[in-house]
């Protein structure tokens, strides 16, 4: 019998022994989506997978994270684990990660498959391959974990149907449907990179340690079972970019280009990050400035000042998002808060202790911008009309976040902000010069943009009234609206034997 | 800048052309200062609707749970439309107004600048 071999030659004669060159059809028509983004890929063999993982080891490895998951679940469930939280608002933050975040696992599962049959790299196609199926397990993981959690409350029960639907869905998914359109080294770039490289901290941080701070054991665990998964990832996005841009010089500012866009699109993405960190987590481990400066302006900054001796410089627009880091919680807050009856999560007005946690975060801006218009909206509410906009809002044609977005970085933090294209005989608005450059460049593409209020208004939707529209979102009436009173602040306050007045508890 | 394809021309197309709204076309509308009211607000209208109507009937349903809503002096008022100043004939119709598809409409009202003066 042949000596086993080491772990490292095993995946040198996966990755480099396994391939071979077609000679029944030309190389460009077995991969054919390889060249015509631009990049020049000189030679494959200098790609680098630094986890060198094989099939054999990976699944090894997977399946004991997974036992241990599952057994936790299962002590979470058969204890009723739920019943821990803070409070049963924490729940909406949940919502908001199943809804938005889980079927994007989903989307990167079926990019990174389709990488691994477009690349012709063998070390690149198993990477991907590797990849894929992390993404699987994620998106399987998220829903077992809050499988349980929809026993008990409102708003998780049909997530996929939802994310293909809902306006502040849309914002998420318009994002991972632009970079799964893309060629291959733009999706890598967006997702590997951009994405799970630069911000990916500043998503999973605010719901992870958020979790922790707000006793949801479950969703720490699935948290950790992905994170080896993901810091291998990181190092994925890291090391494709290196290649590329040291394949060919002609890749360079092609790279550039995408980091730029995809940057931005991300980052708009978690603008609902923000706002669940800041407003929705009862217990908030850190407001969303301080993950800003701690993961971008600190860590990243110092990731590029390394990148730069490849002639990479950091993301265009990215001063804009810096300087927008003291508004774009309340903003995007703001927006949800209002249009939560036409959303599968409930909001309130934060209350005296959360308001006093925002001026100490944002001492700068709160107290003169934001608290005013809470102080607004708890007036209409005690005189019984709790705001809910009685319309519907324009939305950005790039982001398809609604026009919330104010100058900031003109030092006009009370003006709208509005960008205007003319493309083929029609308007187009955007919200920033970031979305309108990203336009700009691809008209054709975002003419072609699916933007939820509009398809209301065209008749896609289901019908003209409000109620009509949530039927086809799938919504039950219970899941939406304000959170005091709601069916799953009743049945919290129930479960730990409260007074379910709720006068008295406002 | 061209867009990049790999299977010939990239498909033209406009999802929101005004033939998609059912008669109706599309226009935006604000309130500058006040943003308690939240974002810019969509419609779909019918071009042939007077100005006067979406004064009179839209504004009051969108705008009317500000407080500042019926302080407005609407002979102080001012209108912007797709960033020009705009004085509308309130007896028009919208595109005899020059309210097209896609339009923006805003409108300032002096002296008014949202709940406490804090402009939202």
């Amino acid at each position: 019998m042949a000596k086993k071999l080491n772990m490292r030659k095993r995946y040198e004669l996966l990755t480099r022994g396994l391939g071979w060159e077609p000679t029944y059809q030309p190389k460009e028509k077995v991969f054919p989506q390889e060249s015509y983004e631009g990049i020049k890929i000189v030679d494959w063999d200098k790609w680098e997978d630094p986890f060198r993982l094989t099939a054999e080891a990976y699944w090894k490895y997977q399946a004991e994270k997974d036992k241990k998951l599952y057994a936790i679940i299962d002590s979470f469930a058969q204890n009723n684990g739920h019943l821990n939280l803070t409070n049963a608002s924490y729940i909406n933050a949940l919502k908001i990660f199943i809804q938005g975040v889980s079927p994007l696992e989903y989307g990167a599962h079926r990019g990174f498959a389709n990488l691994a049959r477009q690349f012709s790299g063998e070390g690149a196609q198993i990477a991907c391959q590797m990849q894929s199926i992390d993404e699987l397990r994620h998106v399987q993981t998220q829903i077992h974990t809050l499988s349980h959690y929809n026993k008990h409350f409102t708003g998780l029960h049909d997530p996929f149907h939802m994310h293909d639907r809902v306006w502040y869905l849309s914002v998420p998914k318009s994002y991972f449907d632009d970079a799964r359109s893309a060629g291959p080294f733009e999706f890598m770039t967006s997702i590997s990179f951009a994405f799970e490289y630069i911000l990916t901290n500043l998503l999973f941080v605010p719901f992870m340690s958020g979790a922790a701070h707000n006793g949801d054991m479950a969703t720490v665990t699935f948290g950790f079972s992905a994170q080896s998964d993901e810091s291998r990832h990181m190092t994925l996005g890291l090391e494709i970019i290196k290649f590329i841009v040291e394949q060919h010089e002609d890749n360079l500012e092609i790279v550039q280009g995408w980091i730029d866009k995809h940057f931005w699109r991300a980052y708009r993405v978690l603008g609902l990050v923000s706002a669940m960190q800041d407003y929705m987590l009862p217990d908030s481990p850190m407001s969303w400035k301080e993950a800003w400066d701690i993961y971008f302006v600190d860590n990243c900054g110092a990731l590029f000042k390394d990148l730069g001796r490849y002639g990479l410089r950091m993301p265009k627009f990215h001063e804009q998002a810096t300087a927008e880091a003291e508004h774009l919680s309340h903003q995007i807050y703001f927006t949800l808060y209002q249009f939560s009856h036409a959303a599968a999560f409930q909001t309130e007005i934060p209350s005296k202790e959360k308001m006093d946690w925002l001026s100490e975060k944002y001492p700068n801006t709160f107290d003169k911008y934001y608290r005013p218009r809470w102080e607004m909206y708890a007036e209409m509410e005690k005189q019984g009309k709790r705001y809910f906009n009685a319309g519907l809002p324009q939305l950005c044609q790039v982001c398809q976040v609604p026009m919330c977005f104010t100058e900031i970085s003109k030092g006009k933090p009370l003006d709208l902000s509005y960008r205007l294209s003319e493309y083929n005989g029609d308007k187009f608005h955007t919200c920033t010069d970031a979305c309108k450059a990203i336009f700009d460049h691809e008209p054709e593409k975002y003419s072609h943009a699916w933007l939820p209020v509009h398809q209301i208004f065209q008749g896609n939707c289901g019908g003209e009234e409000i109620s009509d529209v949530l039927k086809f979102y799938h919504f039950n009436p219970e899941d939406s609206g304000e959170y005091k009173g709601s069916a799953d602040d009743i049945s919290w306050r129930a479960a730990h034997g409260e007074n379910n007045d709720i006068e008295e508890s406002a | 800048m061209t867009i990049k394809t790999n299977y010939g021309a990239y498909p033209l197309g406009n999802k929101d052309a005004v033939e998609n709204f059912n008669g109706n076309q599309l226009v935006y509308f604000a309130w500058d200062d006040h943003l308690g009211l939240g974002t810019a607000f969509a419609f779909p209208f019918p071009p042939e609707m007077p100005f006067a109507a979406l004064k009179g009937e839209v504004l009051p349903n969108v705008c009317g749970a500000h407080p500042d809503f019926e302080k407005i002096v609407w002979s102080t008022a001012t209108w912007i439309l797709d960033g020009e100043n705009f004085i509308p004939d309130e007896s028009k119709n919208l595109i005899e107004n020059g309210i097209g598809h896609k339009s923006l409409l805003r409108l300032k009202t002096p002296g008014l600048t949202g709940y406490k003066g804090s402009g939202s």
